[in-house]
């Protein structure tokens, strides 16, 4: 039951926080789209965006000491790690979003764009990691 | 100050959401992923949950008079699939997307620190690449 209940309430809780920032800043909560901008911004568009970062990670800050099992290192070696993200910095910032920005604000806007964007990324996420389960022969 | 205390409240809730979700634990992106293994769909309650609540905040605002941001990009092109491509293949690879990147740095994972240090050096070169590019399509001799 959790196995459903965590993920339903952590959603629901970042579709709140979300929603949020549209109904009182009239902003879209795409993560990469916040920091990425605080690059090229002027000042009076960088301030509240470095304000809904400080949020984000006093947010992480407390969660790792409230809720430490839900954090673990990713399987990959260091380099790869890097690598990928320098794959989602790029390939977020042409696509202009992410999982929240696409994933959450834009598919509930019933955008095209989000949507289109949505499926590709799952979709080349899942090609991933069955190549890679091909490559590295073992895992589930 | 509004709209400071509420960007701040934002990003707070945000944070204890991801965490409390499971999407920072790398290994539940790549569970979801794994669609010909041990598939495990948790996550896509994640997307459930966050659809839900964002929609009907969104299209209640709306039917209040609130108007649509008009500045967000309408076309549907081959920089949105690519990108999305590359950010989908990124994504399989460590499990981790932008938000969730973040939050787990914030917990001192040296991953996820180096991760978001990566993303964020391919936010502001691509942004950099992208403003040379456009003004050099800008102030080339028109063909029309």
């Amino acid at each position: 039951m959790t196995q459903i209940a965590m993920p339903l309430l952590g959603g629901a809780m970042v579709g709140a926080a979300s929603a949020l920032l549209w109904l009182v800043n009239r902003r879209v909560a795409g993560i990469s789209g916040i920091v990425g901008g605080v690059f090229g911004a002027p000042a009076s568009d960088r301030t509240w965006r470095l304000i809904f970062l400080a949020g984000l990670v006093l947010g992480g800050a407390l969660m790792s000491r409230v809720l430490p099992a839900a954090f673990a290192p990713p399987a990959t070696p260091m380099w790869l790690t890097a690598v990928s993200g320098v794959l989602v910095g790029v390939g977020t910032t042409l696509a202009n979003g992410c999982t929240s920005g696409h994933g959450i604000c834009g598919n509930s806007r019933l955008s095209p764009r989000s949507m289109i964007a949505t499926c590709t990324f799952i979709a080349a996420g899942m090609m991933v990691v069955f190549c890679m389960r091909l490559v590295c022969g073992a895992g589930p | 100050m509004k709209l400071l205390v509420s960007a701040f409240a934002s990003g707070l809730l945000f944070a204890i959401g991801l965490a409390i979700a499971g999407m920072t634990v790398p290994a539940n992106v790549i569970a979801f992923l794994n669609v010909t293994g041990q598939w495990n769909p948790a996550l896509a309650f994640v997307m459930v949950g966050g659809i839900s609540v964002y929609s009907l905040s969104y299209w209640i605002s709306i039917r209040m008079g609130a108007t649509p941001n008009a500045a967000l990009p309408r076309a549907i092109d081959a920089r949105l699939v690519g990108g999305s491509v590359l950010f989908g293949i990124g994504w399989g690879v460590a499990g981790f997307c932008p938000g969730p990147a973040l939050v787990a740095a914030a917990s001192g994972s040296l991953h996820a620190v180096v991760f978001v240090a990566a993303m964020v050096s391919a936010f502001w070169a691509t942004r950099r690449a992208d403003a040379h590019f456009r003004r050099r399509t800008a102030s080339a001799p028109d063909n029309g």
